[in-house]
């Protein structure tokens, strides 16, 4: 196969294809129809995209770029790539969409065309957030992966969804529209006139105009992972999104934050970066032990994984900040882990709340004599999510720490607080959810089907191969690194 | 000059058709067929196919940005007489003359577009003027209609006065009408200049409903008869624009310097009173008065910046505006309850209108994939290019966001909340205009390129 004669590209496939089947879904009877073949959808997805892992090197370029011409007259063009980042988070979006049927897929939903469709639309969204090369591309994609979620969280979630989805809604819009300030300004001062990523990371910025954008910036990805203190959107919206909402809330799309730092923040205003590095971490380790303490005094097991994803978060956008070789590479591999665990969390939950009725921690108690199996390999997940050796987690939080320790050891010290804190907060939840007497509710449990437990196991699996063996990750996002590093010391 | 003439003669047709034909369908088929002729014209004018030529001295000069726009205010017409023939009759019993009037606004914008004096500025934006205020009031019976009408009027003949005195310093001072000629002198603005250019922003500013001018709009807007506000709220408000930008940019522009931070304040005011008004009103077409106040402050980035982008921006965001506001109008005059719960459970019923109201809405509020966010975009960029009040450009899209609010409850009402929407029969061409304006306004939000491209043909 000549790689120059390319009929379609990776980054296409993985756009179009569950764009169109989105579509599709949308238009299919109500029934299990559209869940069973959403399920498909996603399943090929993720084959597309663990194809793509074979096409990575040098030679096979065209395969993984593709630019058409869509506003030539503003300088835009719908330029896609599939480099290290972006195929790692688009593996993880094509990869925790079947695990998110799978394990919901007892769930019955009203109108599941349009539940399965939308989650498919989102998905085509956020796959185009990460594989987007021009700025205006990667604005669309960013609103738009927004609006099918809101629909979704405010349709089928919870009681008092309608108020907690508004409020994330206007939290991130506002930040978007920050944020296009921010992109009108930067292409207003590139040599070329374009929004190509390239042409950004050449503009001409003095240090105040960074300093300035770096805000516009900042808030709207801030608003996204989110760091303190704009994330009092996020309990609440993952409180009452239907659990495979959430999943996909803080599973992926907290990730586009993250990835927005790297991809577009810290390379276009790099001057700015190293001017409020401290501002910025200091907000993170604040956030990381305030979203710690407050998640040990929760009840609730969904507010409980929402402040700890607070803290883990922080984590990651400090060590985006640290300016060190092993803190970024962490942050990379560690958005790929935490996705994963937290998923695995969020599985655990939802089967709980399944058939218990409740989420209170208080009201459970003694899962584990009656569901051994889903309290074993919770334990497994949850000991991922605060970063024992051999798990995935490890690596990632290792590897963070290591370069914030470059950075500064006071920083590191207070972060390490909330690691402790981390295990507290889960070790007494697990204790006081699986261990214990049973009670008048949890009498009745009985342990997981056997497909839960097949997608629990495939996560924790998952979990101790990363955990093990994470060399490939750092094969592939070498490439983002040298480049990101780079940029920032160039420091034009 | 074709749609400046053919209107006025059309008006003429419209009226004495009322008095020929008693049959309750001719007045409709009749406008139908004018808006046709006028947009098929105009479209033959603007490709040098056919126009007809009239000697007037160079007091009107035809650019393809004003037939562009033009063709756009026809094409938004097709559209609101498409949808809206029905509620026509429900105003009252001739309807034939509501239409008549309206062609004849339609004349005063043929004017407002064209204008190369400020003489036709005047008749322009009085032709435009003196109809509405008759259809501010056609709902006889209703109080609230006449205090509308009453109270349009009252305000507009005062901001006609502002106007005149405005025309009367500049003429004074430059000693000519025609704005190309207009010699305002270098450096600092003599006096009499200062005093004409500002009158003129009052006049005009009082006429798109900007901030601290705007105080008739939403009573006038919420006593007219709902079909009514839809053509003020639209065709009408970008009609005074583009007279706004023509004067600004071909006159005053070269002294930009001079009134802009009065422009930027102007802005400020009507995204902040428009916006944070918005916020609180329990009725639907109050809510569409103020938000119209709104988006009026962001369509005031094109006289703020001046350059391509405005001008692009401000064909565009007409399109934009007009189309999802009278496909919003149109689905609102359906409604039983014009209160926000009124929409309650409106997707369970209707699915498709729902859907389409959506479209429009988050147009409006500027989501990508519709026509609403290259609207925003290009004014915004035209705002951060010209220079140095990035405040402004920041304060717009916080103000932008807190629109997403209100318009976001509509679709909450829709969408999210229980009830029963009581909604008059809808008619299936009804659905199928509508499904034609949402599909324009996606593929608006895709290629904006198809109409700006226009300008430069």
């Amino acid at each position: 196969m000549d790689p120059r004669n390319v009929i379609v590209t990776f980054p296409e496939l993985l756009l179009w294809f569950p764009l169109l089947s989105g579509l599709i879904v949308l238009l299919l009877n109500k029934g299990d129809k559209a869940k069973n073949w959403s399920l498909v959808f996603s399943v090929i997805t993720l084959t597309i995209s663990v194809v793509s892992f074979m096409f990575t090197d040098a030679k096979w370029r065209p395969l993984n770029q593709v630019s058409y011409f869509w506003l030539p007259q503003i300088g835009s063009s719908f330029a896609l790539m599939l480099d290290g980042a972006g195929r790692i988070l688009c593996f993880l979006t094509a990869f925790a969409y079947p695990v998110i049927f799978l394990t919901t897929y007892k769930t019955k939903y009203k109108n599941p065309n349009i539940f399965y469709g939308l989650m498919l639309l989102t998905q085509s969204g956020l796959i185009g957030v990460f594989c987007a090369m021009d700025a205006l591309v990667f604005y669309f994609f960013w609103e738009l992966a927004l609006v099918p979620v809101y629909f979704l969280a405010s349709i089928w979630g919870g009681e008092k969804r309608i108020q907690a989805t508004w409020k994330f809604f206007i939290y991130t819009f506002t930040g978007s529209l920050l944020l296009l300030v921010g992109i009108i300004y930067v292409y207003l001062h590139t040599t070329n006139s374009t929004f190509s990523l390239f042409s950004f990371y050449n503009a001409h910025l003095t240090a105040a105009e960074q300093n300035g954008i770096f805000w516009l910036f900042f808030v709207a990805f801030a608003i996204k992972m989110p760091i303190f203190p704009f994330h009092t959107w996020q309990p609440d919206t993952y409180e009452q999104s239907p659990s495979a909402v959430t999943m996909v809330l803080s599973g992926i799309m907290v990730k586009m934050g993250v990835f927005g730092l790297i991809r577009w923040l810290v390379p276009v205003l790099p001057l700015a970066v190293k001017h409020f590095d401290h501002v910025v971490i200091g907000l993170s380790v604040v956030g990381m032990i305030y979203a710690s303490c407050i998640a040990i005094v929760q009840d609730d097991l969904k507010r409980l994984v929402a402040y700890s994803s607070i803290a883990h978060i922080g984590l990651m956008c400090a060590a985006v900040f640290s300016n060190s070789e092993s803190g970024i590479q962490g942050v990379l591999i560690q958005m790929f882990n935490h996705g994963i665990n937290i998923i695995g969390i969020w599985v655990v939950v939802e089967m709980i709340e399944r058939q218990l009725g409740t989420r209170k921690i208080s009201m459970l108690g003694g899962l584990a004599q009656k569901s051994p199996v889903l309290a074993t390999l919770l334990v497994i997940v949850a000991l991922a999510n605060i970063a024992l050796p051999l798990t995935n987690a490890f690596v990632g939080e290792f590897l963070i720490f290591n370069g914030l320790f470059k950075f500064s050891g006071w920083y590191t010290a207070l972060a390490a607080i909330s690691i402790i804190l981390a295990a507290v907060y889960t070790l007494n939840m697990i204790q006081k959810v699986f261990y214990g007497e049973t009670n008048s509710i949890t009498v009745s449990a009985k342990d997981i089907g056997a497909n839960e437990a097949i997608m629990l196991s495939v996560i924790v699996v998952a979990i101790f191969v990363v955990g093990v063996f994470p060399k490939p990750f750092f094969e592939l996002s070498n490439d983002t690194v040298i480049n990101f590093l780079s940029k920032l010391s160039g420091g034009k | 000059m074709n749609l400046i003439i053919l209107s006025a003669v059309w008006g003429l047709i419209m009226m004495y058709g009322g008095v020929v034909s008693k049959r309750k369908s001719t007045p409709k088929i009749l406008a139908i067929v004018g808006i046709s002729i006028l947009l098929i014209t105009n479209l033959l004018e603007y490709y040098n196919l056919f126009a007809i030529h009239v000697d007037v001295k160079g007091m009107l000069k035809f650019t393809p940005f004003g037939l562009v726009f033009n063709s756009i205010v026809l094409l938004s017409m097709l559209f609101y007489f498409l949808l809206s023939t029905e509620d026509f009759d429900k105003v009252g019993a001739y309807p034939s003359e509501y239409y008549a009037l309206i062609f004849f606004v339609l004349c005063g914008i043929g004017l407002a577009s064209s204008f190369d004096t400020l003489l036709m500025l005047f008749l322009g934006i009085e032709i435009i003027s003196i109809p509405l205020y008759i259809l501010a009031g056609s709902d006889k019976k209703n109080l609230k209609s006449n205090e509308a009408s009453l109270k349009y009027f009252l305000m507009g003949s005062f901001s006609t006065g502002v106007m005149l005195m405005g025309i009367a310093f500049l003429y004074g001072a430059t000693g000519t009408f025609y704005i190309d000629a207009m010699n305002l002198g270098t450096g600092h603005l003599q006096p009499m200049v200062a005093i004409g250019i500002v009158l003129l922003m009052i006049a005009l500013a009082f006429k798109v409903s900007a901030a601290p001018f705007h105080f008739w709009t939403p009573d006038v807007y919420d006593g007219s008869p709902t079909v009514f506000t839809s053509f003020m709220a639209t065709i009408v408000k970008v009609g005074g624009f583009v007279a706004f930008l023509r004067l600004f940019d071909n006159a005053f522009g070269k002294m930009q310097s001079e009134w802009q931070t009065l422009i930027a304040i102007i802005t400020a005011a009507t995204l902040l009173i428009g916006n944070v008004t918005a916020v609180f009103q329990q009725s639907v077409k109050r809510m569409l008065a103020y938000s119209s106040i709104a988006q009026a402050g962001f369509m005031m980035f094109a006289i703020f910046a001046l350059n391509t982008f405005a001008r692009e921006g401000l064909i565009l965001y007409s399109a934009a505006y007009c189309i999802a506001t009278i496909g919003i109008f149109a689905i609102l005059a359906k409604m039983k309850d014009y209160t926000f719960e009124g929409f309650n459970g409106l997707a369970k019923s209707h699915p498709a209108l729902a859907f389409m109201n959506t479209v429009f809405l988050l147009s409006l509020a500027g989501i990508p994939l519709t026509a609403g966010f290259f609207s925003k975009y290009y004014m915004l960029i035209g705002a951060v290019k010209n220079g140095n009040q990035i405040w402004l450009v920041v304060f717009a899209v916080l103000m932008a966001a807190v629109s997403a609010y209100y318009y976001f409850r509509v679709i909450q009402a829709m969408y999210f909340r229980e009830g029963n929407a009581e909604v008059a029969p809808v008619s299936g061409r009804f659905q199928t205009i509508l499904a034609v304006a949402t599909i324009l306004v996606i593929i608006l939000g895709i290629f904006p390129s198809l109409l700006t491209d226009l300008l430069y043909y």
